[in-house]
């Protein structure tokens, strides 16, 4: 049995729906330990006080907010390449995902931001970068909501998911050359030495985990939503038909 | 040059609408599409023209064997019609536009800007494009609309005219244009099923 | 293909066809500028480069749903879509004309605009070179927006949100060419920006056609 299967619809409503609940009750664990974890039995860090807790919805939520467009870019490209209705109504369903991730990135970046930094906002070019990928999804929802034709629609965001996202890059690349920023390096790697300290990391890793199964929770739910829509469209293209 | 259509089915609005459409049109022959409005006769020859893809079936020759001719004649309002018809020319590499003018009755109306053409004397220009894309199979969609009596005659005699040097046109029409070695096919008998559970992929949201 | 670009070309000069109305916007652009940041010619020497820059972008991005539109609704893209020219080549054309409609009269223009923002001196040449090198990219890129929203009735404003972002990079190159010799930068001090430039400007040129003969296509069925 080959994975491509569950691209049909009807299979995948099946598995998805038994799915759900489980996927649904991890992330609520996940989210509830990590955060309650993260915000009320960590010590506060010596320089930033309390206010360095927010990197557990700020980490979290921009990794989700970028990795979500890498799975529109992916879904995209099924849909180019194998025609599964699943994989572009999956691509619809995350965009307002991944760009209410960002908002709540952006928006948690300000305020951790304002006492660290002085300033609510900077032109940096983390900061920017996210700015502008929220532009990108600003797009990437209008055009879907614009065509008609369910097909049209799907096909024409997957070209502009596809060359959004090499511009998407090279804009990241442009706005580290136009301002080198103020933001630390990378928080989390595999190289221990650059991470930060034992003590926020099981909690941010937790953190990040009910992110990731928030979005994929989400992403089920809107997704059967969109299918269960096509499949009303179908019906009433049939019942015309007579 | 024949045309061969074999079990052809084309999709509108994602459902089929047309399937199992076959037909052979010889060199100098003309084929009149029929039925009634919705049947797919404008999907059929957007079809025919590469315009669409067909959802099963073949069409022999390809797209680059046919020039079709819409509703609409991509007209410039603001070019005279030498302009119109020497763009189309210079873009299918076609050297000359007086036989096309000539045909359809445009001398006259050569240095005039389209755009204060009648409706008529746009459509003539629209179906004079035809003519200077030097390709053998004609596509026409109701290509009668908004002409009066005499031009319908003009476009009859150049449909005639491109049917004699071993052309051949696909027409969707309701009027009997009067052509010599015009065969007739009715579309309503290729109407599409509704759709069945399994069908194809449209149906996998049924 | 140059029956398709002369044609273009000949439709933007004559009446209607819209030429020159991206320059009128430029000037006003540049005119409302010290309306709102003040005379101060020290401030505005500063932000010259940028302005112009910016104001060039949008003059551009104004004139850009004329790209297909018009093609589109009287039926010729459909027909320019069964000619024997690849759909690419005329996504290219139609970017060409459009540039040589647009970019190249911003491009010439843009020197005059710098005197009436007090650009310094250093920066006229840079500046012309950056949109000369820049706006091309901008073409390519409109025209790729253009094919995304051609077949939508009201596709102008959805345009304008698909086409900036894409317009980030560009924008970023080119303003920092035009800025850094505005600041007296000889060729060593910008030197990688306007590289980059060009590489964004050629890159586009070579693989946007297609994506938007692809969407065209997409938008004709």
């Amino acid at each position: 049995m080959s994975l491509w299967e569950y691209a049909n619809p009807r299979k995948f409503m099946a598995l998805s729906g038994a799915v759900l609940p489980f996927a649904a009750a991890g992330t609520a664990i996940a989210l509830v330990v990590g955060l309650a974890w993260g915000f009320f039995f960590t010590p506060e860090d010596y320089r930033q006080g309390s206010t360095v807790k927010i990197i557990y919805i700020h980490v979290p939520s921009a990794m989700v907010a970028i990795n979500c467009w890498l799975m529109m870019l992916v879904a995209s490209l099924v849909w180019l390449i194998r025609r599964h209705h699943v994989s572009a109504l999956a691509a619809k369903a995350a965009a307002p995902i991944g760009a209410t991730m960002t908002v709540i990135a952006l928006a948690t970046g300000a305020i951790w931001g304002q006492p660290m930094w002085g300033t609510w906002w900077a032109w940096d070019p983390r900061l920017t970068s996210f700015l502008v990928l929220f532009l990108f999804y600003l797009g990437y929802m209008a055009l879907w909501a614009a065509v008609d034709n369910p097909d049209t629609a799907a096909e024409l965001t997957s070209v502009l998911c596809i060359v959004g996202s090499v511009f998407a890059v090279l804009s990241r690349y442009a706005l580290v050359f136009w301002n080198q920023g103020l933001h630390q390096g990378a928080s989390l790697s595999l190289d221990k030495e650059e991470n930060v300290a034992d003590v926020f990391y099981w909690p941010l890793l937790i953190a990040i985990a009910g992110f990731v199964g928030l979005f994929v929770t989400l992403l089920l739910v809107r997704t059967r939503t969109e299918v269960r829509a096509r499949r009303l469209q179908a019906l009433m293209a049939r019942e015309r038909m007579g | 040059m024949e045309v061969r259509v074999e079990d052809l089915a084309i999709v509108r609005g994602g459902l089929r609408v047309l399937e199992g459409v076959s037909f052979r049109l010889p060199s100098a022959r003309a084929l009149v599409l029929r039925g009634p409005n919705g049947i797919g006769k404008t999907t059929l020859l957007r079809t025919l023209a590469g315009l669409q893809p067909a959802d099963a079936g073949r069409v022999v020759p390809g797209p680059d064997a046919m020039a079709y001719a819409s509703h609409a004649d991509g007209i410039k309002a603001t070019l005279s019609v030498e302009e119109n018809l020497r763009f189309w020319a210079r873009l299918h590499g076609t050297a000359s536009i007086t036989a096309a003018l000539r045909d359809f009755n445009l001398e006259t109306l050569a240095e005039r800007p389209a755009g204060s053409l009648s409706a008529g004397q746009k459509r003539r220009l629209g179906l004079a494009r035809m003519a200077v894309t030097g390709r053998a199979v004609w596509l026409f969609d109701e290509p009668t609309i908004s002409l009066d009596a005499d031009s319908v005659a003009l476009f009859a005699a150049a449909v005639g005219r491109h049917l004699e040097v071993g052309g051949s046109a696909v027409i969707a029409t309701h009027i009997d244009l009067g052509l010599a070695g015009a065969d007739v096919l009715d579309l309503a008998p290729y109407k599409a099923a509704p759709p069945e559970h399994g069908h194809d992929f449209h149906e996998a949201f049924l | 293909m140059m029956a398709l670009i002369a044609r273009d070309l000949a439709l933007s000069v004559r009446a209607g066809g819209g030429f020159g109305l991206a320059l009128a916007f430029f000037l006003i652009v540049v005119t409302l500028t010290p309306f709102a940041v003040g005379p101060e010619s020290a401030t505005l020497s500063t932000i010259a480069a940028g302005i112009l820059w910016l104001g060039a972008l949008l003059a551009c991005l104004l004139s850009l749903d004329r790209i297909l539109a018009l093609d589109y609704e009287d039926g010729a893209l459909e027909l320019l879509a069964t000619a024997p020219i690849p759909l690419e080549g005329v996504a290219a054309a139609k970017a060409l004309a459009h540039w040589i409609t647009t970019g190249l009269p911003l491009t010439l223009a843009a020197p005059a605009f710098g005197v009436l923002l007090n650009l310094p001196a250093p920066g006229y040449v840079w500046l012309t070179l950056s949109l000369a090198i820049g706006t091309p990219a901008l073409s390519v890129i409109g025209t790729f927006g253009a094919a995304l929203t051609v077949g939508l009735k009201r596709g102008g404003l959805l345009l304008s949100l698909i086409v900036l972002p894409l317009y980030v990079p560009t924008l970023i190159f080119g303003a920092e060419v035009a800025r850094r010799g505005a600041e007296g930068q000889g060729l060593a001090g910008l030197s990688t920006p306007f590289a980059l430039l060009g590489g964004i400007t050629l890159a586009t040129i070579a693989l946007l056609p297609f994506a938007s003969a692809a969407a065209i296509r997409i938008n004709l069925r």
